[in-house]
């Protein structure tokens, strides 16, 4: 089922929530809606739960108008960041909710409602809880059950508001990988919304980035990491360094060093910020190198398997993140205090003035 | 190296002692302060509730049987438990609706709303009996209007049940607004996604998460009900056997010299009091235990 955003809009008070946005979400898609607290994304997932009123704009399921549809009416799974268990009910009887609450005339028997809420706990491998309470299980475990819950009604759509935001940092990386496999599984359309942009980019088909209730770039993990529309999506997508640079005919230069700018052939001397990530900037241990700026090391940390360094070029009052392997590091053999020399391999430029060619 | 550590470890104990001994109080005072308590709700509690049932029962059972039995006592029993029966439940659905809705939605004057909700309990019961005196009586703003309708409403029942609903309002409202702020509205938000009507939501999700508190919201509200005095006395007309309540029958024995009556019919009231204590306390110590429960 497609769901077809189309012009809406939002506003509580003084604040505009979403600010006219259109997106298609193509059917059987995990999308992720990747933007920080406060950029629309959860409050146009609950628009198109239906559990707010968009002020203008229509929202489509499948072609199907159901901006004016009440939520109950909707068939959309909703989890919440917190989970939202009944608490003084038990785990079956969470899952079961959705199919017991249903007419008389539409409901199961009470034999089928057991096989199916079952097959759903073994689904979430939480069969074994059928009959404790909320308050009895960890937090994983709890969002799991709110899955099956979501689940249980067969909805259209699965929406997900920061499923993973209350857990630590382990299980959101275990359930993240788990919810992956699972939409592989049921192929249902689901849209989730995260400020972490690696689990954006780890889970989803496509990515949603969102800034100030607008859509700043729509596209796959891929297209939007490696190719970011605008500053905005090279700042929120990760770090990255800032370095003056003026491109001339599809070259960008940075002090001496020129890299390919394809996407401003034909542009003379223009002055612009070139961004620049941290894994994308050569460290060596010699000046032997074309090119090269002189830096200080000022920091090393080891994080895991890979080394950070914080370095300071001679006329820059700025500090430069550069990061690279561990082996590297200790083949290059510097030290804190040290000499090193930096050569960024990659940049996108960007003009002051946001004229952004796309290439 | 082990003798510092060693000297270390020994002041931290002591400074572990001391610590504690700062922020206890001398047992003298600990002591002093239980009895003070202990003494104040003997003299002012303990002892008139002996007395009251020593009183009531001092010229034998059949004395207390009868003074209870008597007409005027029965109509007094039945005027205060019919609006028992009237202002309970009206207080029950506008607790509920306002807790709602000051929990749920946001709106202009909310918090107006909130404060105002308290007001019954500030203002003294018999100004609330003299505002609805001003309101309705035959000199007041409704009055001409009510008595060409032939509606009675002072000195009669609908006069006693209104003042005695204002006098009750905050009880279910204040204990709900707290308890359904707290457990916002997601709960309520995945029972919709999930199908369920509206209805169908405040039965199976909200009324269980509130219960208690309603039950405890009532149970206040019901105690304050029967014993209301002042604003009943002032809207009622006192007319015996009609618009007298419990409270208002036990005055009258009393001016009549009638002790032993008095005494026994507050007995009775004192008796439905303690027995809404006790119910009282029981969900008190049934939610204490489900909550200690739920935090296991």
């Amino acid at each position: 089922m497609s769901i077809e955003i189309d012009h809406v809009n939002k506003h509580f008070g003084d604040f505009i929530a979403v600010d006219n946005v259109s997106l298609t979400f193509r059917d059987g898609e995990l999308t992720a809606l990747l933007g920080p607290s406060g950029s629309g994304k959860t409050t146009l997932l609950r628009v198109i739960a239906g559990l707010e009123q968009p002020d203008t704009g229509r929202i489509r399921f499948h072609g199907e108008d159901t901006t004016d549809l009440h939520v109950s009416k909707r068939s959309v799974g909703f989890v919440f960041q917190h989970y939202a268990l009944f608490k003084h009910m038990t785990v079956f009887q969470n899952v079961a909710y959705g199919l017991t609450v249903k007419p008389r005339r539409q409901r199961p028997s009470k034999a089928e409602i057991k096989r199916k809420v079952m097959e759903l706990l073994e689904l979430v491998q939480l069969d074994w809880t059928a009959h404790r309470y909320p308050h009895q299980l960890s937090g994983g475990q709890r969002q799991r059950i709110a899955l099956a819950r979501a689940l249980a009604v067969e909805p259209k759509v699965l929406l997900l508001d920061e499923p993973f935001g209350a857990l630590d940092a382990k299980v959101r990386a275990e359930l993240r990988r788990w919810l992956r496999r699972l939409h592989d599984e049921i192929h249902v359309t689901s849209v989730f919304v995260t400020h972490d942009q690696e689990e954006a980019l780890e889970v989803s088909d496509r990515v949603v980035v969102m800034n100030q209730g607008r859509v700043e770039q729509d596209g796959s993990p891929e297209e939007v990491y490696d190719h970011p529309a605008n500053p905005f999506v090279y700042q929120f997508l990760g770090n990255v360094n800032l370095f003056h640079a003026r491109v001339h005919d599809g070259v960008a230069r940075i002090g001496d060093v020129h890299l390919p700018a394809p996407e401003y052939e034909g542009y003379r001397d223009e002055p612009g910020q070139a961004y620049v990530r941290p894994h994308e900037i050569e460290v060596f241990s010699d000046r032997n190198h074309d090119g090269a700026l002189h830096a200080k090391v000022e920091l090393v940390s080891v994080v895991g398997p890979t080394v950070r360094l914080e370095l300071r070029t001679d006329n820059s009052e700025d500090l430069v993140h550069a990061e690279l392997p561990k082996h590297r590091f200790r083949e290059l053999g510097l030290a804190q205090g040290g000499d090193a020399w930096i050569r960024p391999i990659h940049s996108r430029v960007f003009l002051p003035d946001s004229r952004v060619a796309n290439g | 190296m082990t003798s510092s550590s060693l000297s270390s470890s020994v002041s931290h104990t002591t400074l572990v002692a001391h610590w504690r001994r700062a922020t206890e109080e001398p047992v003298w005072l600990q002591r002093c302060l239980i009895a003070v308590a202990l003494t104040f709700l003997g003299l002012f509690l303990v002892l008139p509730l002996i007395v009251v049932l020593y009183s009531a029962f001092s010229q034998g059972i059949d004395a207390w049987q009868a003074a209870i039995t008597e007409p005027d006592a029965l109509a007094a029993i039945r005027l205060t438990l019919l609006v028992v029966v009237i202002a309970v439940p009206a207080n029950l659905v506008f607790g509920v609706a306002t807790a709602w809705a000051v929990a749920k939605f946001e709106f202009r004057g909310k918090s107006v709303l909130i404060s105002l909700i308290d007001m019954p309990f500030a203002i003294s019961p018999v100004v609330v009996g003299l505002i609805f005196v001003v309101m309705f009586g035959s000199q007041g703003w409704l009055g001409p209007w009510l008595s060409e309708h032939d509606l009675k409403i002072l000195y009669a029942v609908p006069g006693i049940v209104i003042v005695i609903v204002f006098g009750t309002l905050p009880f279910v409202a204040r204990e709900l607004i707290p308890l359904m702020q707290q457990q916002g509205k997601e709960e309520e938000e995945a029972s919709l996604t999930l199908g369920a009507s509206g209805w169908k939501t405040f039965w199976h999700v909200t009324l269980p998460n509130i219960k208690w508190g309603l039950i405890y919201g009532v149970i206040l509200c019901n105690a304050r009900a029967m014993g209301e005095f002042g604003a009943v006395a002032v809207v009622s007309g006192r007319i015996r056997g009609e618009t007298n309540t419990l409270p208002l029958h036990i005055e009258v024995l009393y001016n009549e010299y009638q002790f032993t009556a008095a005494f026994a019919v507050s007995s009775l009231l004192t008796g439905l009091a303690l027995v809404t204590i006790a119910i009282k306390s029981f969900v008190e110590w049934h939610d204490e235990r489900r909550q200690r429960l739920a935090a296991e």
